[in-house]
């Protein structure tokens, strides 16, 4: 079942990841030297980075995820700048260090690491944070990501049980560590920070995302993955970074699909569901990496919560404006009919209900009636 | 501490005093169920409003003191006033109501204030030494201002034991002869300026005998007076207690006594009552005092702290005395019109009018006579004021309302005056800006009014903590009742966060500030008896504001001109920062030689250097 992972495979590897760290060097070089031409010229250099917001975003259903558009702010550097412009620099040198020793650091380490910039040294995180989402947006426009900069979540990614090996190779030593995620017991494989260097064997027929613990622990308790060939990955909540990349790429390279099984509420569709599909409204400058256009909308829809009689809650205010908001601003829900009359009908319905409300029917009635019957028509997913 | 008004006028008074009382009396016997609420209500009315003209003899009359303690003492009034009744019905039938009348008797209003202390601010024992503080100022400033004598005032509090004080007060001002010495220190009620309709520092309390008779109730000590009238006559010291029942002063001692000074008066009360600080302490009211009162040179010793605190005056000139006025036709409610009616020596209603109001001419009263006929009664203006039916006063009152006139002469307010304003408050705070506003005078119901603001800002002033509130009605002290206060409620209204200041929702601004508003007024209306806050009438909430926000305009110019300037600062200071950080940056990303480091760092600091300046 499993296969080898050959010489030439990690030789392919090691020759892509030289190849892109050497792709954010030259990015981060260009990038100062265009600065430093700039200076002896005496004008006025200046960094040109994506807006980020919602207006600068829209949904190309061909590509599948919200991309983040053309407009362009500029940053001069000016008395007023001054100390951002030199912040960013000298971040943008830490990450060139980084690529080059092949080492890594979290944002927490890389506002300590400025501890040693003197006048340059962040007063507290939030700062150092926005400095590095600047230069990652920065480098968006290069194809460089985050992970590529060498700079880490973090958070770590979600949990994983099923049919699934995880091939994680050492690239210094080419030996390849074997992940069968069959063999957790009781436990399950955690998502690594950075997930770009591993492979996957699998025959799953698809994955199941699943937003909260209780409901992951119950099927894999059961073992529902064996019964449905499938993969269990538990989001906790909003998928992370990695949870996601690792989501997209593992469904890229099985070519298997991905259903959502979320609770039916508006942070559930349009946060949990949104961002795992298609990319978070605020960071859309690197949706392109952090996307699963495979994903199909599983449950709880609203309709369920009419066929099967789940107890609900009222929905509150923010919920209400959550749901609105995704209805009139977000490229994404606007682009999908059938997802406009679902939020619309869990509006006027007024409730929301849980996953774990299922268990009204019985602890194991997830298992047993309720996914088992979804899952003969995967086509009627919402999208 | 002399009283405010010279002697004759209090004889006058006094004796008027006496005539109505009989008058009154006399007419109980007829009706006296009827008559005693007519004459209750015109008087009750007119205590609370408290607007009378000291020049009509009618209004001296209702004002004297036996109405004025009415007021203090609403549950004794019924007995007071029915006080001869038994005797007259003795010879018949006796009733029921006329052998509980007997046992009914006068009660002093000594023996009153005795037994209803609280009443009159000596409710507890940190209050009753601020009280007394408060009357005795009072009534120094009073007696220097009357005479045209710069005040200087030496207070001093000396603990005996911690709910056990000694004040010792002394003023410069004109001295009080020794006749008229027991009089004034050991009555209740005696000599007061009991209403006039001008600008004064008014009514605050009972007077400083109350003090005198609160300190011997509780110590058993009698209270010291010292005055003197003339470098070439001896100090007088008496030593006085108040006979209660009889509210009459017992002079224990009299004798000639060798001071240092050439007039003013010095009086030593022994109470119980205790020191404190904080908002409500002696220290904080004189604070405030010596910013309304810019003339005031004022010591004061308390018993907690070493060093004397001293405020010198910032001008020797003594503020306009302010002037009397007739009362407005606006401003006049009904019950005292009737009353003025009933007691006015005018033969029409017309000349009544003319003579005993501002701003009303013949010509006005024609029109006020079309008004009474637009409401549907034509009211004779040229009938004798007393035979008018109450019906008729009431259609003259709503026509007077209706009636356009001139605003009364605004002439007669004495406010402090932005430049002294300006020096109280960089004297008392040393503040890194002082602004401060005198609105022009305004109206409101007949009364005219004038406020000012003051703003003091920065310097020593505690920069987390909300703003130090100051808050004056003719020139005294507001000191409870913060939040009731128009005031206040004008300031947390006002947009601070325009003027670059902190303000939390609903709240006073935060910050190094300190705000002082007065309201100088013939008229202050308060929103109780205790004129411990100013009530918001429209107008008068408006001129606040108005006054506030002029200020705060000018102290947001102020903000915005340092934070440039400081911008400035800490850009020029950013260039000298963050160029190396740059050059160390693009050095280490290029591999760039140290030589090309500080060239580029230098070119750098010479195009920012250049923008800067444009």
């Amino acid at each position: 079942m499993a296969k080898k992972v050959t010489r030439a495979y990690l030789d392919k590897v090691r020759r892509d990841n030289a190849r892109k760290d050497k792709k954010t060097i030259s990015s981060i070089e260009n990038a100062a030297d265009e600065i430093y031409k700039k200076i002896l010229k005496r004008g006025k250099p200046a960094m040109r980075f994506p807006v980020r917001s919602l207006s600068n975003v829209s949904y190309d259903k061909r590509k599948g995820y919200l991309e983040i558009g053309k407009a362009r702010k500029e940053r001069t550097l000016t008395v007023n700048t001054v100390k951002g412009f030199a912040q960013t620099l000298r971040m943008m040198g830490l990450s060139r260090d980084l690529v080059r020793s092949n080492d890594f650091a979290t944002k927490r380490d890389v506002y300590y690491q400025s501890k040693n910039w003197e006048d340059a040294k962040f007063e507290d995180q939030t700062e150092s944070d926005t400095v590095m989402d600047d230069i990652e947006a920065l480098f968006s426009v290069d194809d460089v990501s985050r992970e590529q900069l060498r700079f880490v979540p973090d958070e770590h990614g979600g949990a994983v049980a099923g049919d699934l090996v995880v091939l994680d190779p050492d690239i210094e030593s080419g030996e390849v560590e074997r992940i069968d995620c069959t063999r957790f017991g009781s436990g399950a494989y955690t998502i690594p920070t950075s997930v770009e260097h591993l492979s996957f064997e699998t025959n799953a027929k698809f994955v199941l995302a699943i937003e909260t613990g209780g409901v992951f622990q119950r099927l894999q308790s059961h073992k529902f993955w064996k019964t449905a060939n499938c993969i269990l990955i538990n989001m906790a909540g909003v998928p992370t970074r990695s949870t996601r990349r690792f989501i997209r790429r593992l469904s890229e390279q099985a070519k298997i699909p991905v259903y959502a099984f979320v609770d039916c509420d508006p942070y559930g569709i349009s946060n949990i569901y949104r961002t795992l599909k298609v990319g978070s409204g605020n960071a859309a400058h690197i949706n392109r990496f952090f996307c699963v256009p495979n994903a199909t909308y599983l449950g709880v829809t609203p309709q369920d919560i009419i066929d099967y009689e789940l107890p609900t809650h009222p929905l509150k205010d923010v919920d209400i404006k959550r749901a609105k908001d995704a209805l009139k601003n977000d490229p994404f829900f606007k682009s999908k009919k059938s997802w406009k009359s679902a939020i619309e009908q869990l509006l006027s319905m007024g409730v929301r209900a849980e996953q774990q409300a299922l268990a009204m029917w019985g602890l194991n009635y997830v298992i047993e009636e309720y996914l088992p019957r979804k899952l003969k028509n995967p086509g009627k997913f919402l999208p | 501490m002399p009283p405010t008004k010279s002697p004759s006028r209090k004889k006058t008074a006094k004796k008027a005093a006496k005539k109505t009382a009989k008058k009154t009396a006399k007419k109980k016997v007829a009706g006296k169920a009827t008559k005693k609420k007519t004459s209750r209500s015109p008087s009750k009315k007119a205590s609370k409003n408290g607007r009378s003209s000291k020049d009509s003899h009618q209004q001296a009359d209702l004002f004297s003191r036996s109405s004025a303690s009415d007021k203090k003492k609403s549950t004794s009034k019924k007995k007071v006033t029915s006080k001869k009744t038994p005797a007259k019905a003795k010879n018949s039938n006796t009733t029921k109501a006329e052998i509980l009348a007997a046992k009914q008797k006068d009660i002093s209003v000594s023996e009153f204030f005795a037994k209803n202390r609280h009443l009159l601010g000596f409710d507890s024992p940190a209050r009753a030494l601020l009280t007394t503080v408060r009357e005795a100022i009072d009534n120094s400033l009073d007696a220097c201002e009357e005479a045209e004598i710069s005040p200087e005032i030496y207070l001093e509090v000396t603990a005996i034991s911690e709910d056990q004080h000694k004040i010792m007060i002394r003023d410069n001002g004109p001295g009080i002869v020794k006749e008229q010495l027991p009089k004034i220190f050991g009555r209740l009620l005696y000599g007061s300026k009991f209403h006039a309709r001008k600008q004064t520092r008014g009514q605050q309390g009972i007077g400083i005998s109350a003090a005198g008779m609160y300190g011997t109730l509780t110590t058993g000590k009698p209270m010291t007076v010292i005055s003197r009238i003339s470098r070439r006559k001896p100090a007088i010291e008496v030593t006085l207690a108040i006979d209660m029942a009889k509210n009459q002063p017992v002079v224990k001692k009299e004798r000639e006594v060798e001071v240092d000074w050439s007039h003013g008066t010095e009086v030593h009360i022994e109470l119980e009552g205790t020191y404190k600080k904080g908002k409500h302490s002696i220290d904080a009211f004189l604070e405030q005092v010596s910013l309304a009162n810019p003339h005031v040179e004022l010591t004061y010793i308390n018993p907690v702290d070493e060093e004397p605190i001293i405020w010198n005056r910032v001008t020797k000139h003594l503020p306009e005395p302010p002037l009397e006025i007739l009362p407005h036709p606006h401003g006049v409610e009904l019950g005292i019109l009737m009353q003025m009616m009933k007691e006015t020596k005018s033969r029409t209603v017309s000349g009544f009018l003319c003579s005993e109001f501002c701003r009303v001419t013949p010509n006005v009263v024609k029109k006020v006579r079309e008004e009474t006929e637009a409401l549907g009664k034509d009211v004779d203006t040229d009938r004798q004021p007393r035979r008018l039916s109450s019906a008729d006063v009431k259609i003259l009152h709503k026509a007077i309302e209706n009636t356009k006139m001139m605003a009364p002469p605004t002439n007669c307010l004495s406010p402090i005056g932005e430049e002294l304003m300006a020096k109280t408050l960089t004297r008392n705070f040393d503040p890194e800006l002082v602004i401060t506003v005198t609105r022009q005078p305004a109206v409101y119901r007949g009364n005219p009014f004038q406020v000012e603001a003051g703003i003091a800002y920065g310097g020593e002033l505690p920069g987390d903590d909300l703003a130090s509130i100051f808050r004056f009605a003719n020139r005294v002290p507001l000191q409870y009742e913060q939040g009731a206060c128009a005031i206040t409620q004008s300031i947390v209204a006002s947009p601070w966060r325009n003027y670059e200041v902190q303000q939390a929702r609903g709240a006073l601004p935060t910050g190094p500030l300190a705000v002082l508003v007065h309201i100088a007024s013939v008229w202050v209306p308060f929103t109780s008896e205790s004129k411990k806050a100013v009530a918001g009438y429209d107008e008068i909430l408006k001129e606040m504001r108005l006054a506030i926000m002029e200020a705060g305009r000018k102290l947001a110019t102020h903000l915005r001109k340092k934070r440039r300037l400081a911008d400035a600062e800490r850009k020029k200071d950013y260039i000298k920062k963050y160029i190396p950080q740059i050059g160390i940056a693009l050095q280490d990303i290029l591999d760039l030689s140290d030589q090309q480091r500080t060239g580029a760092e230098s070119k750098l600091a010479d195009v920012l250097e250049r923008s800067r300046k444009m």
